[in-house]
């Protein structure tokens, strides 16, 4: 790795912590200079003011502005997310930590799956080109891509869930399994577990083949074209092996960008999947929360949500700059 | 969307210097008739916006009910869980004393599911333009200004957009929701706010190739003003490519907006596709196969969101010719 590279990485990396400063900062007014109090859906008509505001000097909103925001910060360093108004004697941090690992699974799972149908059929399209083929199976990606995800998940849930019971349709597991899962180990070894992921798992990478899927097959079409595909004809390989080992090797490099942005992406955008579905992660408790008007857990499942984007766009954009050797050379002119 | 865009710019085959130019008015019309003559899909995509747009404006003449009101039947009952007629045998009437010509049956406190939908296609039209509109709008400029000053507006400007693309999209929807009384124009402004990063970014890098030409220094030499520059001069060569979000963003909007109405945070008496899907969602449709119910409000976000896509497309095909081939 050369020096420009490297000065590169770091410019990025303190880029993105600005990124994350800022959108921290925003948050933190959304939630103060809010036209209601946070506490509004909490205190009760029937308070003293004694009562009030000590409720209000418990989480620390009866400080001037400047030190809440001080405070806010100093705590988030620590990573300390306050307590929830909703469960009682639970940290923010307690529910957001055993909701994760639930969205990470669901959104990996599904990443994989969607990435690995999606290069494939980007293969197989562009070697199809033009045939009837071709034009169905991209039509039929477009319209997976117009689809409502929860409309999909719908229709499956409809079939498989309740028409022809095959599969469960909610949560991760009933409460008597659950019960004796002591670690996440014990989790990812239950076949309840992945019975209950089907579905989900189904719906999303159905909704994310499609960019990989499309990507894909641009990127063969463009690649086939080049001088050296042709001359590995000429040279007598066979079309698999031009296909394969020649094409498909230096068409994917895009796609594996786009899968790094895609994990931040997804997880974010998991929201709808995991209401359709009660799947316990990340996305249902901030439609939860902000239902319950439950600010602490909300500012902080945002802000996990957000630390995870701002944290894989670093990501992709490092592996862009080592992938593509010209975009670690522009860098270097600019920080020099 | 937003890896859409991510990604989109680094397509080899969208590189700008491909990017052919329109720099008059007349020669942007041209563009714009030639994506509809060229692309018989995108041609498809305006006709489902047509017609659609029409079923919006006479919502309240082709709608047989009203769509919030329960329906009572001549002895005052409810009418409840109505099968469409072409579904219901003659003993599956819930009372008597009606005449099912429901053609898609009722919801389960006796709302007309029909007249829903035709009512639905006027907040998806809705937001789905005027986001579209915003976007597109925001994104020009920001792309315009950002491309032709350079230096710190350029940086503060990139910046922002930065931000904004480390901003989760639905969750920002769901927390401002929590602030601002539920409104379908709560898509609107949450699109305006973030998604003009995209439009933005590819905006400015057109702007930074086109501003290198002879006729931009022709026009500051004859001494025009930055903003005339800016306005007359550089603007109508990138509009197609306003055109080509803009299309994109509808799509976007629409699907938003079933989403977060799905979730619960629409305006209840706005009714809207997204609205009746978590309405039949939260009243157990599934479980009772009430197919009738669930497939037509998603079939109509699928085709309005396909033909947002299709009218992308027939820009991207205009614009970039190298992906035309393909």
């Amino acid at each position: 790795m050369s020096r420009g590279v490297a000065y590169y990485i770091l410019g990025r990396f303190l880029q993105s912590v600005m990124v994350l400063w800022i959108i921290v900062t925003l948050l933190f007014l959304l939630f103060r200079l809010a036209p209601s109090n946070p506490l509004a859906s909490y205190i009760d008509t029937t308070f003293t003011k004694q009562q009030e505001a000590a409720l209000l000097a418990r989480f620390g909103l009866d400080k001037p502005l400047g030190e809440q925001y001080i405070i806010y910060l100093l705590n988030l360093l620590k990573l300390d997310l306050g307590d929830t108004f909703s469960y009682s004697g639970k940290t923010v941090l307690d529910i957001l930590g055993a909701d994760l690992p639930n969205t990470i699974y669901l959104t990996l799972t599904s990443l994989l799956l969607a990435y690995a149908v999606g290069v494939l059929g980007g293969i197989a399209m562009a070697a199809l080109r033009g045939s009837l083929v071709e034009r169905v199976g991209t039509t039929f990606t477009l319209m997976t891509r117009a689809a409502p995800q929860f409309w999909v998940g719908m229709l499956l849930l409809t079939f498989f869930a309740f028409q022809w019971k095959l599969l469960p349709s909610s949560g991760i597991g009933p409460p008597m399994v659950r019960y004796r899962w002591e670690t996440e180990w014990d989790k990812l070894l239950s076949p309840v577990f992945w019975r209950h992921m089907i579905l989900p798992t189904f719906t999303l990478a159905l909704y994310l083949h499609g960019l990989p899927l499309l990507l894909m097959r641009s990127n063969m079409l463009e690649v086939l074209d080049q001088d050296y595909v042709t001359m590995s004809r000429l040279a007598g390989y066979s079309e698999w092996r031009v296909m394969i080992q020649t094409a498909a090797r230096n068409a994917m490099l895009p796609v594996l960008t786009a899968l790094t942005l895609g994990i931040g992406y997804s997880i974010g955008g998991n929201v709808v999947i995991e209401h359709v579905f009660s799947w316990p992660g990340l996305g249902r408790t901030l439609v939860r929360a902000v239902q319950q008007a439950d600010y602490p857990l909300a500012q902080g499942a945002f802000f996990l949500i957000a630390l995870i984007i701002v944290f894989m766009n670093f990501i992709a954009d490092i592996l862009y700059s080592l992938l593509d050797p010209r975009v670690g050379a522009s860098a270097q002119a600019q920080v020099s | 969307m937003q890896q859409e865009a991510e990604v989109r710019e680094a397509l080899p085959g969208a590189a700008p210097a491909q990017f052919r130019q329109g720099s008059t008015i007349r020669q942007l019309w041209e563009t714009n008739s030639e994506v509809f003559q060229r692309d018989k899909m995108a041609l498809f995509g305006l006709c489902v916006f047509a017609i659609f747009a029409i079923v919006a404006i006479f919502a309240p003449q082709i709608a047989p009910n009203d769509p919030l009101t329960p329906l009572k039947n001549s002895n005052g009952d409810w009418i409840k869980d109505a099968l469409p007629y072409w579904l219901a045998q003659p003993g599956d009437d819930l009372a008597e004393g009606y005449t099912n010509t429901f053609l898609l049956g009722t919801t389960n406190i006796g709302r007309d599911i029909f007249s829903q939908l035709i009512h639905g296609s006027r907040s998806a039209l809705l937001v789905g333009f005027s986001a579209a509109a915003a976007v597109a709008v925001i994104g020009t400029v920001v792309g315009l200004l950002a491309g032709y000053y350079g230096g710190w507006v350029d940086a503060i400007l990139m910046r922002a957009a930065d931000v904004a693309f480390g901003i989760p999209f639905i969750p920002f929807i769901i927390v401002i929701s929590a602030f601002l009384d539920p409104s379908i124009w709560n898509v609107v402004v949450a699109m305006a706010v973030l998604l003009w990063r995209d439009t933005g970014r590819v905006i400015r890098s057109q702007v930074l190739v086109i501003k290198e030409q002879a006729f931009v220094s022709a026009a500051r030499v004859s001494g025009a003003s930055d903003l005339r520059i800016i306005f007359v001069y550089i603007a109508p060569s990138i509009l197609p490519l306003s055109f080509l979000y803009g299309s994109f963003a509808i799509a976007w909007a629409i699907l938003t907006e079933a989403s977060v109405s799905f979730l619960g945070f629409s305006d209840p008496e706005t009714i809207s596709w997204g609205f009746m899907l978590q309405d039949a969602f939260n009243s157990l449709a599934l479980s009772r196969e009430a197919f009738y119910w669930i497939v037509p409000p998603g079939l109509c976000i699928m085709l309005t969101v396909m033909a947002g896509f299709f009218i992308g497309r027939g820009y991207e095909e205009v614009l970039f010719p190298r992906l035309r081939r393909m």
